[in-house]
Formats: structure tokens, C-alpha cells, sequence
């Protein structure tokens, strides 16, 4: 079976200076993929990059079979890719319906609506606060807002920069839950994720970043188990 | 108390209403492009005379003639943010900001250019005011800028709140940088910024030209007094500059009334200072204006 | 034009190429050392005119003044009344994004312009200041008089090139690049960013206010209507950005080009017919305007750019 995401031999960086130095990588359909590493390894550098929002020197990308690279995002949003970046991810004086409704600009779902209400039984939460400006929600819930909006494009790939950043560990679970969730709705995910041990349990595949390089790749689980890994990323014990 | 209802609260309300179709532009500029606009006035000056010349060959009243002057705005606006500012949005924005001021000069070079440097009437004659109720006297032209102020702060409500594009406006106000990652063309959002901006300001230097008369300097002497509003207002808050503006107009007109005594509370030669000093407060007090707008 | 007559006025452009060297030594403080955007330059400019006329004036009746100072105090006082009024509106904005100490910077030139023209008892208002005294008036008279003129106004030019060069290459300066450079690592690194500024923006206003006297006791007479504020403000950028911000050769080299082309067209169009002499003038505003932009869009770094490296953020 061939990847639905398929990153070869990419190198990007900002001002001329390389942060992502030869990433290979591929995301099979119907798959969630987790992308762990130290701080500045650049993880972050590696989603904007596949989703051109950082400038691509050496590399390609494919998506979906078709040669991508060198789309805009404004292009690639259609394709079928959305993102939600690492903060800011939410337009905080835009009510909730209307940072939904943005996430459709882009790439106009036939069916607005039914996406829209497809989208809210996600995130049930969301209902009694769509008249509420973005930015007076808890983190939790701006969190969601944030999927929401990406997924209001009907994407086939979900890149997600650290959904659970900032959160209490009642709402990781939550969040964890729901990607489960989206994953059964046929939606890809790639993402980026600091609780690597949780983040490992719930994906089919992993992926160590260190310093701009592929350091390991594997199933989630094996990952999990890995000597290595567990030493340096997952501080020690077994899971 | 009529008397004051007449002579400085409706004209008060009246360069209000012009101050807050200018701040209108500078909020969404401010919010979107982020930098202080200061050809905005001068913008006004050319959407003025482009009326004007209108009307020397149409004659009919100014105001049907507004679409000439909309369109000369526009198309001034579209030209300099192409060849002046698009150039510069990679840099730091205050660069952005010395070019605005740059062109200021142009516009008013070409005004004095094309237009002569004197003062010009849209209409000469002595005009009656309305009396309402036995009372109240109103001019016309303060009726009409009044009237219309409000008839376009209520559609510019509903596009921004309701309309695709006044959405994105709002949202690349918002986070710029996640309206990208949304796939939003920011291009086209700030193309229409400048259409929305330079038809408004238009409007206003209408207004303020048939109020007075028109002359090369029209607009930038009006200029503190948008920025002061679209402060108040909260940067990035059209419907709040719309509100600012009238706070000013009003404040700058019912400052000079005999307030406290027979002398006015601020001799009318002090009048433009006042909206300096309402700016002043509120950046020292509450730089995100009345109604939180963002702090840049 | 009879040599001698050329002569003169060649050192009539060098006495205003002098003041508007100062001036825009004083913009490369604020701007090209300090990133910080000053739009009212002409208000600390009069401010500093003003200053320097009353103090140094005999008695009148018409204005306040009669204190018939020594010269250096009148720029002195130019210089405290500039730096002074520099402060107020610093103090407001520096911790704001610099495009509010833009608007702050026009709305203080606007009301200075306002109490110029209505203070009466202050300045004798649009009838202005007569009299304004000459350094060394009693010695010389006539054209040898602007020679010496000449004279006092560049070796201010050099005292404020001193000064500035040293402020530039000070620890002080550095600090106040590094915070240009990159503001969130100075303030990291535990600078006081907002005093740096203040600092920076007060200086840059006493120099204004002592090219604001110079011209005062070059022209002896003082008016509202002397000067074209938005014009003097602007001609003081594209001199810097034309000669290159961050440099202070440069903007002594920007100020003395920048004038001299503007003087040349005045020469040339003040030769055509009258009804195209006022016209010219809008399109020498024009050129100028157009001049500005070309200047920020593909020569930045200016005439003379600025040597020293950017500083790192370590
Ligand atoms: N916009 C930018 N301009 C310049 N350098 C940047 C930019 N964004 C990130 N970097 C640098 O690139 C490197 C990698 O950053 P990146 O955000 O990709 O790391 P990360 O792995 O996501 O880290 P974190 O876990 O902190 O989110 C860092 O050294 C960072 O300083
Ligand atoms: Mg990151």
C-alpha cells in the first residue's frame, strides 16, 4: 500500500540556515503518526514545512499519489491538508461559529452545514459557545476550536503542532480520545506531541527527531519498548 | 440648551462622522497591514477632488457624484500599496510607515498640482439650515453626512459579521500568521482593505470639503484626529473607530462650549488639540482604546 | 551671476546645508541609531527657534523675552526646551510599537505649531520675532557677516558629529543598536529597552532644538510661516535614508546632497515664467516624495551605509 504522506529527503530552514537537514518520512491512510524529539529539534520546522509555510530547499514531498511540492498552502489546504499550529491557533476576537466558518474558505465543503454539525458532534462542548469570542475559552476549548477550524475543510491529513500543550492532564485525555475519534472518521494524522509516552499508546507509528535528523522510526509500540528511546526521550522506565 | 444641541453638538456629530469614516481605514490598515497609515488623510484630499472635478462637469449635488471620488481613492490607494508598500511588507513595518508618509507628500503635491492650492467650493450660494420642531437647526449638509455616517456604519457591521470577506478581514486582523495556515489569500484580503479604506475615505473628504471647502491640506489636517479616534476605537476595531470618531467630533466641538463660565472651557483656536490630548491619555492610560482592541 | 554673487549664495546653501546637517544628525540618533520614527521633526525644530530668539532678545513689548542672553545660552535653552518637549511625548510612547511615537511625534509638532501662532505674549504670534541677534553681530556686518555665520553654524555641525560619533561607538551605543537589532534578546539580556530609548529620543530632540536656534540667529527674524513643517520633517528623512541611517558621516553627506539638488532645481525652475514657478515647487514636493520611495525600496543602506556590523543576539 502506498503513503498517503510521503516526505523525501526534505531540508528546510529559515534566513538561509538549515533546521530540518534530509527527513524521510512516510504516513500511511488511516494512520496516526506522532513525531516526538527534544526542543528544537525541529518537529515544528517539519509540519510548517510539508504544509509550505516554511521555505523548502532540497526535497519532495508527495500527497495522495500526486507530486505536492512546491504547492502553496493556500493549495494545498483543497488537497485535502489542514494544520493547527504549536499557539495562536485560534482567531481569539472571532466568535467560535465563525472561526468554524473561516476553516472553510479555502477549500467550501459542498455541504457547509453538514460538515458543521459533523464537526460539533466531535466537540459537543463547542454548541453552547458559539456566539463566544475564541479568545475567552479555556485552553482546552480554544484547543478544540482549533481542530474544528481545521477540520471544517473536510481534510484527508490532519497536522496537529502539539494539540496538548498548556493542558490539564484531564483535558490530554480528552483530546487523546477525540484524535481516536477523528482517526476513526477516516482522517490521517500527523502530529507533534511532548507527552511522548501517551502520544506513542494511541499512534500506529512514531517517528524521533533529533537536531534536524531522523533518529528512529517504528510502530508506536515498538518505539515504546525501545531501549534507546526509552532512555533518552521517555525518561527511563518501561512503559 | 438648544443652542448647544445646535451650534456644537450636531456639528459636533458631524466632523465626528468624518473623523470616523477616516478612522475606519486607519483601524483596518493598522490591523491588517500593521503599520499607521499617514497618507490617509491625503487619501481623503484625492477621493475630495475627485468630486469636485466631478461636479465641474456634471451639475448635480456632490453627494450623487460620490462614486468619482470613490473610485479615484481607490484606484490611488491600489496603485501606492502596489508599486510603494507591497514592496516594503517583508521589512520591518515601520518602513512601511516612513513610505505612507512619503506619500502623503505625493498625494498632496499632485493635489496642489491638478487643483490648485486655494481653497474650493463644491457648491457657492448661502444654504438655509432645516428648523425641526420650531427649534432645532440643522443644516442640510450636516443632515445628510449624519445620516449617511449612520446608514454605513450599519452596513460596514453587517459585512464584517456577516460576509465572507469581512471575515477573513477580521481573522487576518486577528492572527495573521494562522489565516495563512488557514489558506487564507491574504493578498486579496488586503486589496479589499484598501478598496473598503479608500471608499470611506473618500466619503469623508466629501463631507468634510463641502462642509468647508476644499484645499490641498484638507486631509492632513484632519489626520491626528482619525488616528486619535481609530486609537480609541481599539486598532483593528472598524465599528470602534466608528465610535471613536464621534467621541472625538463631539468632544473637540462641546470643548469649546461655555461650559463652567461665559468663556469657553478651551479657545476654539485650541480646537485640533484636543483630540492630541484624548490620544495621550488613552496611550498612557488605556492604549487599547475603549473597546480592547489589540495592542501593536 | 557675478562670482562674488555665486559665492554667496553657494555659502548661503552651506549655512541651511549646515542646519539640516544638524538636523539630520540628530534623526540618525533617533532613528538610525534607535529605530525610533520622529515625524515631528519641524515642531522640536521651532521649539528650539523659539527658545533661542526669546532668550537672547532685547525688551519688546510684543513678546516675551527682553533677557538679551549671551548666543550659547540661547542654544542651550534651545536645546533643554527641545529636549525637554522630546521627553514628554517619549515618555508616553516608548513602550509602544513606534508607529504611535509617529502619531505622537506629528501631534506634538501640531501643537506647537498652535501655541506658536496663538501665544501672542509668547511669541508675538503670526506678526513673529524680530531682532533675533547674530553671534559676533557687532563685529562684522553684511556678507562677511554669513562667512564668519558660516563658520559658527559647521563647527556645530563638527561638535554634534563629535558627540554623536562618540554616542555611537560607546557602550551605550551599543546597547542602544543591539536593542534596534533585535529588541527581545536586549531585553532578555536585562536592558532597560524603554529608558534606552527615552535617552536616545531626548538627545536626538536637543539636537533639533539646537539646529532650530541656529537657524533663528541666521535668519534674525522668526515666524509661523517661515517654514513648511511637513516639508522640513520630510527633506530630514530622505536625507538620512539617502545618505544612509546609521551612519553619521552619512547623514552630514545625505543633508549637504539632498540640499544642494534642491537648491539647484530652485535655481533653475525660479528662472521660468511665474505662473510655473509655484507649480515647479509642487513638483520638486513630488520628486522629492518619489525620491523617498526609490531610496526605501532599492537603496537602503544610503549613500555611505553603516559600517559596523549588526550586532548578534548573544
Ligand atoms: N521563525 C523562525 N525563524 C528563525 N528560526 C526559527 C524560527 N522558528 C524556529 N526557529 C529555530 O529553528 C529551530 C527548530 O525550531 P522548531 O520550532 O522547529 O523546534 P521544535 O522541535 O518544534 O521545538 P519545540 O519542542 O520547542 O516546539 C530552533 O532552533 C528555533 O530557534
Ligand atoms: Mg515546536
Amino acid at each position: 500500500m502506498s503513503a498517503l504522506l510521503s516526505v523525501k529527503g526534505l531540508v528546510a530552514g529559515y534566513g538561509g540556515v538549515p533546521i530540518i537537514e534530509g527527513i524521510n518520512l512516510d504516513v500511511q491512510d488511516h494512520e496516526i503518526s506522532v513525531i516526538i524529539g527534544p526542543n528544537g529539534a525541529g518537529k515544528s520546522t517539519l509540519l510548517k514545512t510539508i504544509f509550505a509555510l516554511t521555505a523548502r530547499s532540497e526535497g519532495g514531498i508527495d500527497f495522495a499519489g500526486k507530486d505536492i511540492t512546491g504547492l502553496k498552502t493556500a493549495e494545498l489546504v483543497p488537497l485535502g491538508i489542514s494544520m493547527v499550529p504549536q499557539s495562536r491557533n485560534v482567531f481569539p476576537t472571532l466568535t467560535v461559529d465563525e472561526n468554524l466558518d473561516v476553516g472553510t474558505y479555502a477549500a467550501p465543503p459542498k455541504d457547509k452545514e453538514a460538515v458543521r454539525e459533523s464537526v460539533l458532534a466531535l466537540f459537543p462542548d463547542l454548541r453552547d459557545k458559539l456566539g463566544q469570542p475564541a479568545g475567552e475559552l479555556s485552553g482546552g476549548q480554544r484547543q478544540m476550536v482549533a481542530m474544528g477550524r481545521a477540520l471544517m475543510s473536510e481534510p484527508k491529513l490532519l497536522l496537529l503542532d502539539e494539540p496538548t500543550a498548556g493542558l490539564s492532564p484531564a483535558y490530554l485525555e480528552i483530546i487523546f480520545d477525540l484524535l481516536l475519534d477523528i482517526r476513526k472518521r477516516g482522517v490521517t494524522i500527523l502530529m507533534v506531541e511532548q507527552n511522548a509516552k501517551q502520544a506513542l499508546r494511541i499512534a500506529d507509528n512514531g517517528h524521533v527527531l533529533v537536531s534536524g535528523k531522523n533518529f528512529i522510526s517504528g510502530a508506536g509500540e515498538a518505539l515504546l519498548n525501545d531501549d534507546a528511546v526509552r532512555r533518552s526521550f521517555l525518561g527511563g522506565a518501561a512503559a | 440648551m438648544i443652542d448647544f444641541i445646535n451650534l456644537y453638538l450636531v456639528p459636533g456629530l458631524t466632523i465626528g462622522s468624518v473623523y470616523a469614516l477616516g478612522a475606519v481605514g486607519i483601524s483596518m490598515i493598522f490591523g491588517i497591514l500593521r503599520f499607521a497609515h499617514f497618507a490617509h488623510g491625503d487619501l481623503m484630499t484625492i477621493g475630495g477632488y475627485g468630486v469636485l472635478t466631478a461636479v465641474w462637469f456634471i451639475p448635480v449635488h456632490p453627494l450623487l457624484l460620490l462614486p468619482f471620488g470613490i473610485a479615484l481613492a481607490i484606484v490611488s490607494a491600489l496603485a501606492v500599496d502596489q508599486f510603494f508598500y507591497k514592496p516594503l511588507r517583508k521589512l520591518p513595518t515601520i518602513y512601511t510607515v516612513i513610505a505612507s508618509f512619503g506619500v502623503a507628500l505625493i498625494f498632496r503635491s499632485l493635489a496642489q498640482l491638478f487643483w490648485s492650492s486655494g481653497n474650493q467650493v463644491f457648491i457657492s450660494g448661502v444654504r438655509m439650515p432645516v428648523v425641526l420642531f420650531d427649534t432645532f437647526r440643522i443644516s442640510e449638509l450636516h443632515m445628510q453626512v449624519i445620516i449617511l455616517t449612520l446608514i454605513i456604519a450599519i452596513a460596514l457591521h453587517f459585512f464584517l459579521t456577516r460576509s465572507k470577506l469581512g471575515r477573513a478581514m477580521r481573522a487576518v486582523s486577528d492572527e495573521p500568521e494562522l489565516a495563512a495556515v488557514a489558506g487564507l489569500d491574504t493578498e486579496r484580503v488586503i486589496r479589499w482593505t484598501w478598496v473598503i479604506g479608500a471608499s470611506m475615505a473618500a466619503t469623508a473628504g466629501v463631507f468634510a470639503g463641502m462642509d468647508t471647502s476644499m484645499h490641498p491640506n484638507l486631509g492632513w489636517n484632519l489626520l491626528l484626529a482619525m488616528f486619535a479616534a481609530a486609537v480609541l476605537g481599539g486598532i483593528g476595531k472598524p465599528m470602534g473607530a466608528i465610535a471613536g470618531g464621534l467621541i472625538i467630533g463631539i468632544a473637540e466641538e462641546t470643548a469649546t462650549f461655555t461650559w463652567l463660565s461665559d468663556e469657553p472651557l478651551i479657545s476654539p483656536s485650541y480646537k485640533s488639540a484636543v483630540a492630541f490630548f484624548i490620544m495621550v491619555a488613552l496611550l498612557l492610560f488605556r492604549p487599547q482604546g475603549l473597546f480592547k482592541g489589540r495592542l501593536l | 551671476m557675478e562670482m562674488t554673487g555665486l559665492l554667496f549664495y553657494l555659502v548661503s546653501v552651506l549655512i541651511a546645508g549646515g542646519i539640516y546637517a544638524v538636523l539630520c544628525l540628530a534623526l540618525n540618533v533617533q532613528w538610525g541609531m534607535g529605530g525610533l520614527f520622529n515625524a515631528g521633526i519641524a515642531g522640536f525644530f521651532a521649539v528650539g527657534a523659539y527658545a533661542s530668539a526669546i532668550v537672547t532678545t532685547a525688551v519688546s513689548s510684543k513678546h516675551l523675552g527682553g533677557f538679551g542672553l549671551p548666543i550659547p545660552v540661547g542654544l542651550l535653552a534651545a536645546m533643554i526646551v527641545a529636549g525637554v518637549t522630546g521627553w514628554v511625548v517619549a515618555k508616553i510612547c516608548v513602550r509602544l510599537k513606534s508607529d504611535y511615537l509617529a502619531m505622537a511625534s506629528v501631534g506634538i509638532a501640531e501643537i506647537l505649531r498652535l501655541v506658536i501662532v496663538n501665544e501672542s505674549w509668547l511669541t508675538n504670534g503670526s506678526l513673529g520675532i524680530a531682532g533675533v541677534p547674530r553671534p559676533f553681530g557687532d563685529l562684522v556686518h553684511g556678507r562677511e557677516a554669513d562667512l564668519l555665520y558660516l563658520a559658527v553654524v559647521w563647527f556645530c555641525v563638527l561638535s554634534v558629529y563629535i558627540l554623536c560619533q562618540r554616542l555611537y561607538l560607546s557602550p551605550w551605543g551599543r546597547t542602544l543598536r543591539a536593542i534596534r537589532d533585535n529588541e527581545d534578546s536586549a531585553r532578555a539580556a536585562g536592558k532597560d529597552v524603554d529608558w534606552f530609548r527615552l535617552q536616545t529620543f531626548v538627545i536626538g530632540c536637543a539636537i533639533m532644538g539646537l539646529a532650530g536656534g541656529l537657524s533663528a540667529h541666521y535668519f534674525k527674524f522668526l515666524s509661523p510661516s517661515a517654514t513648511e513643517p511637513l516639508l522640513v520633517t520630510f527633506l530630514v528623512w530622505v536625507m538620512l535614508m539617502a545618505g544612509g541611517s546609521g551612519n553619521n558621516r552619512g547623514a552630514i553627506v545625505g543633508a549637504l546632497v539632498i540640499w544642494f539638488i534642491w537648491s539647484a532645481t530652485e535655481i533653475f525652475t525660479s528662472r521660468l515664467p511665474p505662473e510655473w514657478v509655484t507649480r515647479s515647487s509642487y513638483i520638486r514636493m513630488l520628486l522629492v516624495g518619489l525620491l523617498l520611495q526609490f531610496v526605501l525600496q532599492k537603496f537602503r543602506s544610503g549613500l555611505l551605509p553603516e559600517k559596523s556590523p549588526k550586532i548578534r543576539s548573544d
